[in-house]
């Protein structure tokens, strides 16, 4: 059974001028050390879907409707209290985008650490530094640092750290959003390499939100693709790169430039990503679509499995 | 045929100076200096897209802008066309020749004046260099711009402002800027790498057309590999202020000379589960530039350092036809 459920999830953000769907009705899972990639453009509902499932909503954000199970309990439903105390950290942590820059100027990373495992566990300060020290070698850095203040650290290492601070509590799943975007791509190879050893070694399940499709292709074993608020596609990593059915999958895969293989012509796609104030009727993307026709103007094509490995697609072509 | 050069850098070296407090200054015999670019050379010859690549702090973006001048270098020579233009003082001669030197900045949201029409951003560089006579003129050149660029019909353009604008349709009014003066050296730093990928791809698209309309040289400067295989006939790799390596781009990505490059595209991601996986070659982050190694500055991390790499600088020299390595060993 898969870790994480989610379920028909729908997050609006309240607005003057109406609501903004961020989230609109989407279903995926997360099996036990199953690393799930989730990709998309700027504005699309990624990082919405990941602070939905924690349930650390902007004032204005609701959930308005679907369930989140993790291991049997359905997040959406359970209190405040509940889900601060056993889950959040706990169960599921999130490394959050720029988060290296976010670190506390004024303390030292271990006091940083182990802040959080104060908060969340009944446990001596001593204790809680001998983790920190296990927790930073994990990560690749020497435990004789953890005195260090984060203007000592380079980029690199700043990433590990705050990837250390989400394994702090043992969760057994991480979310992951643009962890290396800020980094050069050494030291993105470096980080990615870490994060991949850290799922063999402690068992954990992943979610990596990301723009970048090779990413994905080189640390996932699942994908969604998320367009407008709706995953358009969803399937193992493999079937999305190799055999991609979604029109909109197909093209941004092709518009990403690679450095093996023969040199090719980089797809584009016309027009601008829609304003989630008010989606374009039907399916989202048609405005767009090189095959639109006259159904997709009015039918918004719900995301249904396309042969049987476990390969989803929300398009009228298939 | 020999090829045409446009733009020929000579032993180009630019340090900057790091500020101190007064008391400092009094105990610290030479003022500390960052190295950003440290004796390079290089040409670009005509209608040829040179890009150079390299990790952030590589002084990159600090060679683009010294060869438009619009950084002065500490020493060394630019040449454009044979004129010498780090030795132009009078600012008349310089402002003459930047008709045929633009650029293209990364940010297009930081680099467009957010109280200027898109009309006036597009027809300041017409107006500056007093080219064209009449108003109808200036009209037509800026429309005739827009439309290069997709911004069809130029009318529906000319009267917004930046912020009415997607960031996409923003970069490409800079290229639109850059381009109306029909240039014939323009430098491109980062120019797409704010933009989301769908729209990526269309702004590169037109920015290669364009070039191959107008002959004019381009100065690419990206970290992405990728993407610099993509757009360019030749590439540089920086490291540290220096060039490493220099070479036609295919053969370059295909056969690495320089270990650093080598790393450089190992670790590069590519988007394909089924193809090769990204490798950590060389540990450790790049030195800072204020204090670079001694010898080779790439032998603090190099796999195949040996003793005489921690002394001596190797000297960039050619290994094969058009390539240039800078190292002791070369793979």
């Amino acid at each position: 059974m898969a870790l994480l459920n989610v379920e028909n999830l729908k997050m609006y953000y309240e607005t003057l001028r109406g609501y903004v769907k961020a989230v609109d009705d989407i279903t995926f899972d997360v099996g036990k050390k199953e690393a799930l990639g989730l990709a998309g453009e700027s504005g699309c509902g990624k990082t919405s879907t990941a602070l939905a499932i924690l349930r650390l909503l902007p004032w204005n954000a609701k959930i308005i409707g679907g369930s989140i199970t993790l291991d049997g309990t359905d997040l959406v439903k359970i209190s405040n209290k509940e889900l601060r105390q056993k889950i959040r950290w706990k169960k599921i942590s999130m490394i959050f985008q720029g988060a290296m820059n976010a670190l506390h100027p004024i303390f030292n990373i271990g006091q940083q650490i182990t802040e959080g495992i104060l908060a969340h566990e009944d446990v001596s300060k001593k204790e809680a530094l001998e983790r920190t020290s296990k927790l930073l070698e994990l990560v690749g850095i020497e435990a004789e640092k953890i005195n260090r203040y984060p203007h000592e650290l380079s980029g690199g290492m700043k990433q590990r750290v705050v990837t250390a601070m989400a394994l702090a509590c043992n969760p057994s799943l991480v979310i992951a959003d643009e962890p290396t975007t800020a980094l050069d791509v050494i030291v993105q190879a470096q980080v990615l390499k870490v994060m991949k050893e850290l799922q063999q070694k402690l068992d954990l399940s992943w979610i990596l939100i990301t723009h970048d499709l090779s990413l994905i292709a080189e640390t996932c074993h699942k994908s969604a693709i998320m367009y407008a608020g709706k995953i358009v596609e969803y399937g193992g990593v493999v079937t999305i790169f190799k055999a991609p059915l979604h029109p909109y999958t197909k093209k941004l895969i092709s518009a990403f430039p690679s450095i093996v293989g023969s040199k090719t012509e980089l797809a584009s796609i016309s027009g601008f990503p829609p304003d989630l104030l008010n989606p374009p009727q039907g399916c989202r993307f048609h405005p767009r679509c090189d095959y639109a026709k006259e159904i997709c103007k009015t039918k918004d094509p719900p995301l249904k499995e396309e042969t049987s490995n476990d390969h989803y697609v929300a398009c009228h072509l298939y | 045929m020999p090829k045409d050069i446009a733009i020929e850098v000579r032993n180009l070296v630019k340090h900057f100076p790091i500020s101190m407090g007064f008391f400092k200054s009094l105990t610290t015999r030479q003022a500390p200096v960052v190295h950003a670019v440290d004796d390079i050379s290089f040409k670009i010859y005509k209608g040829e897209i040179f890009g150079l690549v390299g990790e952030s702090g590589c002084g990159k973006t600090t060679t683009g802008r010294c060869l438009i001048n619009l950084t002065e270098p500490t020493s060394g020579e630019v040449h454009f066309n044979g004129v010498n233009i780090t030795a132009i003082s009078e600012e008349n001669k310089m402002r003459k020749l930047r008709k045929n030197m633009q650029i293209i900045f990364q940010d297009p949201y930081e680099s467009l004046n957010p109280r200027m029409g898109i009309f006036d951003i597009v027809a300041e560089p017409l107006r500056l260099q007093k080219i064209t006579k009449s108003q109808d003129e200036l009209r037509k050149r800026v429309a005739g711009a827009l439309e290069d660029l997709d911004l069809a019909p130029p009318e529906e353009f000319m009267y917004r402002f930046p912020h009415e604008l997607s960031g996409g349709q923003r970069q490409r009014i800079a290229i639109a800027r850059a381009f109306v003066l029909e240039p014939e050296f323009l430098v491109a730093d980062e120019p797409v790498s704010m933009l989301d990928v769908s729209i990526r791809s269309e702004v590169l698209k037109l920015l290669l057309t364009l070039i191959e309309k107008s002959h004019s040289s381009f100065l690419y400067i990206t970290h992405d590999v990728a993407l610099a295989r993509h757009m360019c006939d030749r590439l540089g790799v920086m490291y540290l202020g220096k060039i490493v390596e220099m070479g036609p781009t295919e053969g370059l990505i295909r056969k690495p000379s320089h270990p650093y490059t080598e790393a450089l595209i190992a670790a590069v991601p590519v988007p394909d589960p089924t193809s090769r996986r990204i490798e950590v070659t060389i540990k450790g982050e790049v030195p800072s530039a204020i204090n670079p190694p001694p010898g080779c500055r790439f032998h603090t991390r190099c796999p195949y350092a040996k003793k005489i790499c921690e002394t001596k600088e190797p000297q960039l020299k050619e290994v094969g036809k058009d390539t240039y390595v800078a190292c002791h060993f070369p793979l």
